[in-house]
């Protein structure tokens, strides 16, 4: 009797648990049928051409591929050392009683909608981008990173604005996984006669597979992002290394057009481009968790082995 | 310079960066804090929760119908995402070792990471298109499936901390696994679970991108289910991106009323989270 109860109460929560999964696979099935169209009239050349025009009902995006991995590469190089030095400085050089209120505003960071960042780069950091750039020498403005017209709209607002909304996620990971370094491993460094950095540097050696699995998280949150970037990066789909010039992105181009987008095919070629930010997310957000995973799989052994690792030493 | 001399003041100026990093990633923080409040401040008053919006060019007026629309589409969202994310997440902690509860897990981790425009072709799909016809509804399918995920993961890291000798304890007085888990396990974690769809709420209330082709916008009052609707965070978007210096003010204000919740629910989390880690020791 009780195991059958128990049975019936396993596959009871168990259909509501496979909702999850079916939503899931039902987001995979969705996008991939109503891209179809734009699937078979363009193929791989959907992906190799820039030319977006829906009155022609030609849709290449390149550009926005391109945006999106160049301001999301800019936000991961401005963002990686900030986390990383936030994830040592709290979990290894902090005061203690600091480290508590420090986690809740780095964590307060990520919880800021995305709407209030867009909102506050409009009006704030686009004036101050702009002025930096009215500042910057013309001998520097003749590099391509740096041409471009004074607006203020464009990529460097927007890996700046992405670079913030992705520290608090690779931060708080990172020291998750630093937690995970065996206390034994720095005690035998400053044994030794190391100093901090050279105690941390050990430390974060140990953990570097975690490490990288939470920059390639922040990663994934920065391909994603919508409203912060679409509202400061001018949206327009230039192919250029300039930071200063307006870009476009996959997700910002599919949150201004959507509704506008008249006939199947335009509609087809937006969902597309959903389809690939969604299967991009996909591998960047299942290879960091593999690599935290493996991260937390090591550690066990490891502690296991030291005693016998520092016998056989001796 | 000594060799030693070297490798303190390299250890000083690794320390110093970090400090410094921390101060880096603060000053956006304050800043944003800073020109939501101040801006956002002078905006705040009774109409902007009382009054509709006034026509362009008008000045006044409030976002009543804004309001209203984001307490419907978050109120619709966490009905559905609260029963199955916990539910789900009572799965995945009692059945932790089965394959299943595995792939749940990885389901409820990869749709946490789906870009919330992602959710929002998919909502769509499923609740747009077959009805040819934006609705609040759409809007709340959307807002329920970002939240799902994060109530499953709270809920099950939050009895998997609940500890065994309370389950055993059940079963050894003869309770169901069925009763065992929603007499003793869930009441014994409940605080944090609560914690955890406070924070949920605060996220999806933030949401916009998923609305934009879902509920859309409506310029009017409504809070027919089967017809668009409005939101504070669209309704943002709209005044930002206008030409007028009224609707900037009032989306500033609305800023200030959003970003006061996700404060308020932080603080509570952190507060809840903080004795539960005391009662644990």
């Amino acid at each position: 009797m009780g195991d059958r109860g128990d049975l019936g109460f396993r596959l009871a929560i168990g259909a509501v648990a496979l909702l999850v999964v079916a939503v899931v696979v039902g987001i995979g099935v969705l996008l991939v049928r109503q891209s179809w169209l734009s699937i078979q009239e363009f193929g791989v050349r959907f992906w190799l051409t820039r030319t977006w025009d829906p009155v022609a009902g030609e849709f290449g995006a390149l550009a926005f591929v391109w945006g999106t991995l160049y301001s999301s590469i800019l936000a991961l190089l401005i963002a990686t050392p900030i986390a990383l030095g936030i994830a040592v400085f709290i979990s290894e050089l902090s005061p203690v009683v600091l480290r508590g209120p420090l986690t809740f505003l780095t964590e307060l960071l990520a919880a800021i909608p995305s709407i209030v960042y867009g909102l506050w780069g409009i009006f704030v950091l686009i004036p101050l981008v702009r002025s930096l750039q009215a500042a910057t020498p013309e001998s520097i403005k003749a590099l391509p990173f740096f041409s471009g017209p004074p607006f203020g709209v464009g990529m460097l607002s927007a890996g700046l604005i992405l670079a913030v909304m992705v520290i608090p996620f690779t931060s708080s990971v990172a020291r998750e996984v630093l937690k995970t370094v065996p206390v034994a491993q720095r005690e035998a460094a400053y044994a030794l006669g190391a100093t901090r950095f050279e105690a941390i540097r050990a430390a974060m050696f140990f953990a570097r597979t975690g490490i990288v699995g939470a920059v390639m998280l922040g990663f994934g949150r920065a391909l994603g992002e919508t409203m912060a970037v679409t509202m400061v990066i001018g949206n327009r789909p230039n192919i250029t290394l300039s930071l200063f010039e307006q870009q476009h992105t996959m997700a910002a181009v599919i949150a201004n057009e959507f509704t506008e987008a008249t006939g199947d095919l335009y509609l087809h070629a937006l969902i597309e481009i959903g389809l690939v930010l969604f299967v991009i997310t996909l591998i960047v957000n299942a290879g960091s968790r593999v690599l935290i995973w493996a991260m937390g799989r090591t550690r066990t052994p490891q502690l296991a082995a030291a005693p016998a690792a520092a016998g056989a030493a001796a | 310079m000594t060799y030693g001399m070297r490798r303190r003041i390299v250890s000083a100026m690794f320390v110093g960066a970090c400090a410094l990093s921390v101060l880096i990633a603060l000053v956006p923080l304050a800043m944003i804090l800073f020109f939501v409040v101040r801006e956002g401040i002078q905006s705040l008053n009774v109409a902007l929760f009382t009054q509709m919006p006034r026509p362009v060019g008008e000045t006044g007026g409030g976002m009543l119908n804004a309001f209203v629309g984001t307490l419907i589409l978050t109120a619709l969202g966490a009905s559905a995402a609260v029963p199955i994310g916990i539910v789900s997440g009572i799965f995945m902690s009692e059945y932790k070792g089965s394959r299943f509860a595995v792939a749940v897990r990885f389901a409820a981790d990869t749709l946490n990471g789906v870009p919330s425009i992602v959710v929002g072709i998919f909502a769509y799909g499923i609740a747009v298109l077959p009805f040819r016809q934006f609705s609040a509804l759409a809007g709340g399918v959307a807002l329920g499936i970002m939240m799902i995920p994060i109530v499953a993961r709270t809920t099950e890291e939050l009895l998997l901390l609940v500890p065994g000798a309370l389950r055993e304890g059940a079963l050894a007085l003869g309770a169901t696994r069925a009763r065992a888990v929603f007499t003793v396990i869930v009441p014994a974690a409940l605080p944090g679970i609560v914690t955890g769809i406070l924070l949920a709420l605060a996220r999806i209330a933030g949401e916009t991108a998923p609305l934009l082709f879902t509920s859309f916008n409506n310029q009017f009052f409504s809070t027919n289910l089967r017809q668009p609707i409005s939101s504070a965070t669209v309704q943002i978007y709209t005044y930002a991106t206008s030409p007028y210096v009224d609707q900037h003010r009032q989306a500033w204000a609305a800023a200030l009323v959003l970003v006061a919740f996700v404060f308020v629910c932080s603080l509570a989390a952190r507060f809840v989270t903080a004795r539960v880690q005391r009662l644990r020791g």
